[in-house]
């Protein structure tokens, strides 16, 4: 009896010293005689958080110029959070943008959406004239009105759309690839050729990204307009954008296209890499960005290239386009953001980065000097030097759409109820009527 | 005269067992000190007939933060428009939502509807919960019979079939996608007899069949599982007073089984509707909706229109998530009617 009157007091004062020791705080163990101290960060240290997607090895190269970075700025401190390009840019940053939860910095490609989430950097920046210099025409692309001047970040790369080919399979099936013998292939003649490849090789003729963005370069020289005469956003009677719709529709049930890709993702972006690079593929429509990719997980596997973009009525152009490294407006630390940012943009840490990623600069300074690309891969080294010839023969159409604030509306309406087409749920008329009451609908909801 | 000490008691030995009880007792003992010290208090206060809210006050809070909260608020946003998150800066719009998807030249045709991805999904659900419930029920009822039996090996298929349950719906999902898919084990299984391989996700009706099938796979077990502890709640003298009389094993199963299990039933059948109505994660990871609007459900439609699209459109889907909740009140409420009448009859 004793001893549990003895136990009980006991076990409470044991009970709450337990619970105090676990709050208090833990001292920093010392280092041991002879042991230097470890290089701990300085308590002051600011973190920041960077939202980023890979295509490629670029964030690899990033974390390696950030550590040097880090390095020579120990008050700084940056993470890379890297997160799908689907779910977790198009997806879930918005949503985080939108609460105000968002990161310090976020790597997107629908800059004109987003542009309300993003901090003019231009205060504090020692040279904003080196930006507008060097970036000012994808810089139009962020702002939230189309005579802003906002500085919110820089291209980390500058992408144009365009197919790639499995040339080994063109030389197996004994078929001429057709750009060797033209400048001007239409898209009809490139399908034929594609088909023929196909045929004889036992693979898919042609792919290309479940996309609007990726559809919208050959609409365009299909002849599409995409807008009205009043710059808002018109697809009904657009006699381009139906012919382009048409050939889609006409490859889909013809076995052209491979099926998977759009009819069989469901309601998502859905790329057509993995078929390409295990040669199932003849031809393949992407853009620049996957050439680190294939260089990567192709290698020397198979002879493959871009080839320029097919023509038709409308001229032969494929759709600008990137990825941006983009502040965002609710950091705590706009100064040390715009550090990191300056420190990235550095001519020499720029073309570092561009030349061990292999993606065509957005930094004007660079693009006319040349990036000596780290690669010895024939297969990369030309299909760059296609992409840079592309750029220079993009339509103002599709400068115009890529700089459209609400271009991923119109992107999504088309992909969508294109592939309602493709299985059979409306036709090309009804899904052209429903695309322009979604755009319709989606920009009356943005502009509430 | 010599006195003699009184030899010393030896030690007493403490096994360990004896200290980590002490131990734990010291623990428990403290504990509930910590917790009498506050609730005595309490009880003095507020009398011990009230101790019971006391009691449930936590559950409540839980409760009413994380589900009614919400639902009031969700509620609230299907009267607001615009693109913003918080309801501070969403313009009230009124009934727009609902007219907007209550749009429809015809409600029969999806295309006649301005929000005919709503209608092409509410029809999809329609469609999954006759022929998955319908079909899981069956199943689990058919295995629940056939698991109560003495069977060989009872409990190793009592176990393989709850299995599934214990897989994320996720996990399920891309299991499936590995083997149905063009590459697929089932299509290597195909080539391999020489037949055609079958892309089973490009083919509506395919997806369709394979989305309820895999789905009832998955949550059979679980179903099964509830109806067999039905099952063995009746008591087994019922079935020998009905052999005695002289009932063969159909009418038993009639007149016995059938009766006594019907509230578990009903049990199953509430469940497995709520469950089925609200179907995503599983379909959205193995067709994504597709082919087109193939495998498209309320909750992907929802989901969609509020997150993954560019232009969230908050007020929207929440007023489609305000008619499939009426929806799914109304079915509840007339399964438990038909249950309340089978058991007064």
């Amino acid at each position: 009896m004793a001893r549990s009157h003895v136990f009980m007091p006991m076990s409470i004062l044991l009970i709450l010293a337990l619970v105090l020791g676990a709050c208090a705080p833990v001292p920093a163990s010392p280092a041991a005689p002879g042991e230097a101290p470890a290089a701990a960060a300085p308590v002051s240290a600011v973190e920041l958080r960077i939202t980023w997607y890979d295509d490629g090895n670029e964030g690899a190269v990033l974390r390696d110029l950030l550590d040097r970075f880090e390095a020579a700025n120990p008050d700084i401190r940056v993470i890379i959070d890297t997160v799908p390009y689907a779910s977790g840019i198009l997806e879930t940053l918005p949503i985080q943008l939108e609460a105000g939860q968002g990161p310090d910095m976020a790597r997107v490609t629908q800059l004109g959406v987003l542009s309300k989430y993003m901090l003019d950097l231009r205060p504090y920046l020692s040279n904003p004239a080196y930006w507008e210099e060097n970036f000012g025409p994808f810089l139009k692309w962020m702002q939230t009105s189309p005579d802003g001047n906002a500085i919110p970040g820089f291209m980390t790369q500058l992408t144009v759309t365009g197919p790639f080919i499995n040339r080994t399979l063109f030389e197996q099936a004994g078929v001429a690839v057709p750009s060797d013998s033209s400048d001007q292939v239409t898209w009809q003649e490139w399908a034929a050729a594609a088909r023929q490849v196909a045929d004889a090789t036992g693979t898919f003729a042609l792919a290309m990204d479940r996309s609007g963005h990726r559809l919208a370069g050959p609409a365009i020289s299909m002849g599409a307009k995409y807008f009205n005469e009043e710059g808002y956003p018109s697809l009904v009677g657009d006699e381009g954008f139906k012919a382009m719709a048409q050939l889609m529709v006409d490859w889909h049930a013809d076995g052209t296209m491979i099926p998977e890709v759009w009819i069989g993702s469901g309601g998502s972006y859905q790329a057509a890499n993995e078929p390409f690079i295990n040669g199932q593929l003849v031809m393949y429509m992407s853009g620049s960005w996957q050439v680190g990719q294939f260089a990567e997980k192709i290698g020397d596997a198979f002879d493959w290239e871009a080839v320029p973009n097919p023509c038709g009525p409308g001229g032969c152009t494929g759709m600008p386009g990137g990825a941006a490294l983009v502040a965002i407006n609710t950091t705590k630390h706009p100064e040390a953001v715009a550090r990191v940012m300056e420190y990235l943009t550095d001519e020499e840490v720029m073309s570092e980065f561009y030349a061990r990623t292999l993606f065509i600069p957005g930094h004007l300074g660079l693009a006319a000097k040349g990036v000596d690309f780290q690669t010895d891969l024939p297969q990369a080294k030309k299909s760059l030097e296609v992409f840079a010839a592309e750029v220079g023969k993009l339509a103002p159409l599709a400068y115009d759409l890529q700089a459209y604030k609400y271009n991923t509306i119109l992107f999504n309406a088309t992909r969508d109820r294109l592939t309602q087409v493709f299985t059979g749920e409306l036709t090309l008329d009804e899904a052209i009527q429903k695309m322009q009451e979604d755009i319709d609908a989606g920009i009356a909801a943005a502009q509430k | 005269m010599t006195t003699r000490s009184q030899p010393a008691l030896p030690p007493e030995r403490l096994t360990l067992g004896a200290f980590l009880g002490r131990i734990f007792f010291s623990i428990y003992s403290g504990l509930m000190t910590a917790v009498e010290l506050v609730i005595d208090p309490i009880q003095r206060v507020i009398g011990v007939n009230r101790m019971a809210y006391f009691f449930v006050l936590p559950n409540l809070l839980i409760f009413g933060i994380f589900v009614l909260f919400p639902m009031v608020l969700n509620i609230y946003y299907s009267f607001t428009g615009g693109v913003n998150l918080f309801p501070q800066n969403r313009p009230f719009v009124g009934l727009a939502n609902f007219q907007q998807i209550f749009s429809c030249a015809n409600f029969l045709d999806p295309n006649s509807c301005r929000e005919d991805r709503f209608w092409r999904g509410l029809y999809n659900t329609a469609f999954y919960v006759v022929f998955q419930v319908g079909g899981m029920v069956a199943f689990s009822m058919l295995t629940a019979v056939v698991l109560n039996r003495s069977i060989l090996g009872r409990g190793f298929f009592r176990s393989v079939f709850f299995y599934p349950v214990l897989l994320s719906p996720v996990v399920v999902a891309m299991i499936w996608k590995w083997i149905l898919q063009r590459d697929g084990l089932i299509n290597a299984m195909l080539v391999s007899l020489g037949m055609e391989r079958i892309v089973f996700f490009l083919h509506a009706n395919w997806a369709v069949f394979w989305v309820i099938f895999i789905s009832i796979w998955a949550q059979m077990g679980f179903y099964t599982l509830i109806l067999l502890a039905g099952l063995q709640s009746i008591p087994r003298e019922l079935y020998e007073a009905a052999e005695m009389d002289g009932a063969h094993r159909l009418q038993s199963f009639r007149h016995i089984t059938l009766p006594l299990w019907a509230p578990t039933l009903l049990v199953v059948l509430v469940l497995s509707v709520i469950r089925a109505v609200q179907v995503f994660d599983q379909v959205w990871v193995l067709t994504g909706g597709g082919p087109g609007t193939a495998t498209l459900y309320v909750v992907q439609y929802i989901y969609e229109t509020a997150f993954a699209n560019q232009i969230q459109q908050f007020g929207l889907a929440s007023a489609a998530s305000v008619i499939l909740g009426v929806i799914l009140l109304i079915l509840t409420l007339f399964q438990l009617r038909i249950g309340r009448q089978s058991d007064i009859a």
